[in-house]
């Protein structure tokens, strides 16, 4: 039994993991619809802020992070208004744009920060294992958790309950129509970007003491949040909470029956199948467009 | 203008041009690859993309022998002139870049790669070409090419040491970790064959993708099963991420160690010291080694480089394999110098490099020195085992009847 309970705390904390990265993600590709192929880079350099921090400063993970979050979130802001928000009427070509960002992103941070990767120190007091019974759980991992489900919910309260949020849903419906009401479009999806930057940041800093920190870190990492988003439903933020448990709770499942490599084949067949079934995710976006 | 000068002039244009270009006048000294008193060499170490991680740092040490040797006359008082390209990760890149080191550079030998991929997109070019390229990484065998050098260990001279010394330390049920590629593999097929020899037994072979860094499976099912040795062939990030997250999951490496065959300081330094503490690698060289020849070889690499930079045993073969390059094209006469007379004087010479004494077996690959390091919170390797003698390098160990000899692969 305890099997059972540990393999399913995995997927838990896999969840945790994928929820952190694809939030942002959600936010950018699912309420603004630019397919954001740099969210990779965003959470790269979020984790080599937080090294940066770190090694050269002093600054440990949690006090370093509202700062990681303002820089790499001053960053997507930089980005959003040079280049994203000349294509917000061609949709299909913010891929090949941010893919290139991406790109640039990575050989910048190679040729300044170096290509080998980086430590970044877990904060001591999260080190060791809470055991219940013979189920083992590593403190980073519980805190992961908690915080993942944190930033979900502050992310939640503001997309509903302020007034941000509200013009953003409005933007988001009707564009035309809003600027009518004297809603500064431009300013609400810079600022959205900016957010869903600096989240990507937060997520990058949060993973380095689980991984290691190099400037393709990010590649990987955008193909599940992208997983996550599509499977959750554009647009849903619910739906991405619940796609980041059902793929971690999946992989976890397949990867302990099988094994980690056919787990992850058996996973996106299952994504595959699903997409197959619900073109819209699981949540679908209700809202006419 | 007077006829008897014009005459003087042709004359002397003609005398300065037969002297400023012998390459028209001389026969065989244009053909020859030493040309101009400079030997050409490539360097071709990945500067981009993602295995740049590792091989700049080859890049670094073996532009820093190139260095020296200059700095100390050359080789025969010729210069080594250094083509350098950046064949960016990519295994086609590299086929592309070494044909032009090849042709157009008309380099004698060529230095580079890390990846086995990278290496066997390169093999079809140098053996068309007849060339030689200089392969500083350990790899898993089982290849046997007369055009390259093979500077790294192979499966046998890793471990025939080590699995016996950890059966007998720690006791004999390894589990058995290692991204799903070919090296991972056939390191495995050679453990196996030496577990079964001690009557040991494995009690999960596992493979999982390259990149992957989520072990949290993994390390439960390591936890059900209860193995006395992790044998661990999981390379770059990966090894990183799994030995982060095992580390964090509060297993002692005094009861079930790690034992790893691809670990370096690189790695080590990127999981923190902490993190790989206790654990166990394989390898002919680590930077803490304790020899004249590495003290030089370390002091003149963080001079050059930086003192937060490490040496590892994949930069100790790409720095020695110049010396040996050096070394072969001593013995031969200026107009010899060609990729196969450099290859035929390499056999059997004996050089000096950080991990000690090496030589160069007929089947070109390397003798070495075989070492088991026990890695501490400081980031390096304490060297518990030396083996006593050279070991000889056999790709072909865990194939019975078939070796690679000087006449290449021999089956039967």
């Amino acid at each position: 039994m305890d099997v059972f309970f540990n393999q399913a705390f995995t997927g838990l904390s896999t969840a945790s993991i994928l929820l952190l990265v694809a939030l942002g993600l959600a936010i950018i590709y699912g309420a603004m619809g630019v397919i954001n192929l740099a969210h990779g880079e965003f959470v790269m350099l979020g984790a080599y802020a937080a090294w940066f921090l770190q090694s050269f400063l002093g600054i440990g993970l949690f006090l370093g992070l509202p700062l990681v979050f303002v820089f790499v979130a001053l960053l997507g802001l930089a980005i959003e208004r040079g280049l994203v928000r000349w294509l917000y009427h061609r949709p299909l070509d913010t891929i090949l744009a941010t893919w290139g960002v991406g790109i640039v992103l990575q050989q910048l941070v190679r040729m300044i920060a170096g290509p080998d990767s980086r430590y970044v120190e877990r904060p001591a007091m999260l080190d060791g294992n809470l055991r219940i019974a013979d189920v083992y759980m590593s403190n980073y991992r519980i805190f992961l958790l908690f915080f993942s489900v944190a930033v979900l919910v502050a992310t939640w309260y503001l997309m509903t309950r302020t007034e941000f949020g509200t013009k953003l849903r409005a933007v988001i419906q009707n564009r035309e129509i809003s600027e009518c009401y004297g809603i500064r479009t431009e300013r609400v999806y810079a600022l959205t970007f900016a957010y869903g930057a600096g989240l990507a940041g937060i997520a990058g800093a949060l993973i380095t003491p689980l991984a290691s920190v190099t400037p393709g870190m990010g590649t990987n990492l955008v193909v599940d949040a992208f997983l996550v988003v599509i499977v959750g439903g554009v647009g849903s933020l619910l739906g991405t909470a619940a796609a980041s448990g059902l793929v971690g709770e999946a992989t976890a499942l397949f990867s302990f029956l099988l094994n980690d490599t056919i787990g992850r084949v058996a996973v996106l067949m299952a994504i595959i199948v699903l997409i197959r079934f619900w073109p819209q995710g699981l949540f679908a976006d209700r809202i006419r467009r | 203008m007077k006829r008897r000068n014009f005459l003087k002039g042709v004359a002397a244009a003609g005398a300065a041009g037969a002297a400023g270009f012998p390459g028209i006048w001389i026969k065989g000294e244009g053909m020859a690859h030493a040309a101009n008193g400079e030997i050409p060499v490539g360097v071709l170490f990945s500067l981009t993309g993602p295995v740049a991680v590792v091989e700049s740092t080859l890049h670094d040490a073996c532009m820093l022998a190139i260095e020296e040797i200059n700095a100390n006359g050359g080789v025969n008082g010729m210069k080594l002139r250094p083509y350098v390209e950046d064949p960016a990760s990519d295994p086609a890149t590299f086929a592309d870049r070494v044909r032009r080191l090849v042709i157009r550079d008309k380099c004698v030998s060529v230095f580079g790669s890390y990846t086995s991929a990278s290496r066997q997109a390169v093999l079809p070019v140098v053996e068309q070409r007849n060339n030689l390229y200089w392969y500083p990484t350990l790899y898993e065998g089982r290849e046997c090419s007369r055009n390259v050098m093979y500077g790294g260990a192979v499966p046998n001279q890793q471990q025939q040491e080590f699995v016996p010394w950890l059966a007998e330390k720690f006791g004999k049920r390894f589990y058995l970790i290692g991204n799903n590629y070919v090296y991972p593999r056939e390191e495995n097929n050679v453990c196996k064959i030496l577990l079964d020899r001690l009557g040991g037994e494995v009690a999960n072979e596992e493979y999982v993708p390259l990149g992957h860094s989520d072990f949290g499976s993994a390390i439960n099912r390591i936890r059900r099963e209860e193995p006395d040795v992790i044998f661990c062939t999981l390379v770059g990030d990966s090894d990183v991420a799994f030995q982060r997250q095992l580390h964090a999951a509060g297993f002692d490496p005094g009861e079930m160690p790690v034992a790893s065959l691809t670990r370096s300081e690189i790695e080590v330094k990127a999981m923190g010291g902490e993190a790989a503490a206790g654990n166990f690698s394989s390898a002919p060289y680590f930077m803490a080694h304790q020899s004249a020849a590495n003290e030089r070889f370390v002091e003149a690499y963080l001079k050059r480089y930086g003192s937060d930079q490490v040496t590892h045993f994949v930069s100790e073969a790409a720095y020695f394999q110049v010396y040996q390059f050096k070394a072969a094209v001593e013995q031969l006469a200026r107009s010899d110098i060609d990729p196969i007379s450099i290859r035929d004087a390499a056999v059997g010479l004996r050089t000096t490099a950080p991990q000690g004494e090496i030589e160069i077996d007929p089947n070109l690959h390397t003798h070495l020195w075989p070492k088991i390091g026990q890695w501490q919170s400081d980031g390096q390797a304490r060297v518990l085992v030396e083996s006593d003698k050279r070991v000889a390098p056999e790709p072909y160990w865990a194939y019975d009847g078939q070796s690679c000899t000087a006449e290449g692969l021999v089956k039967g």
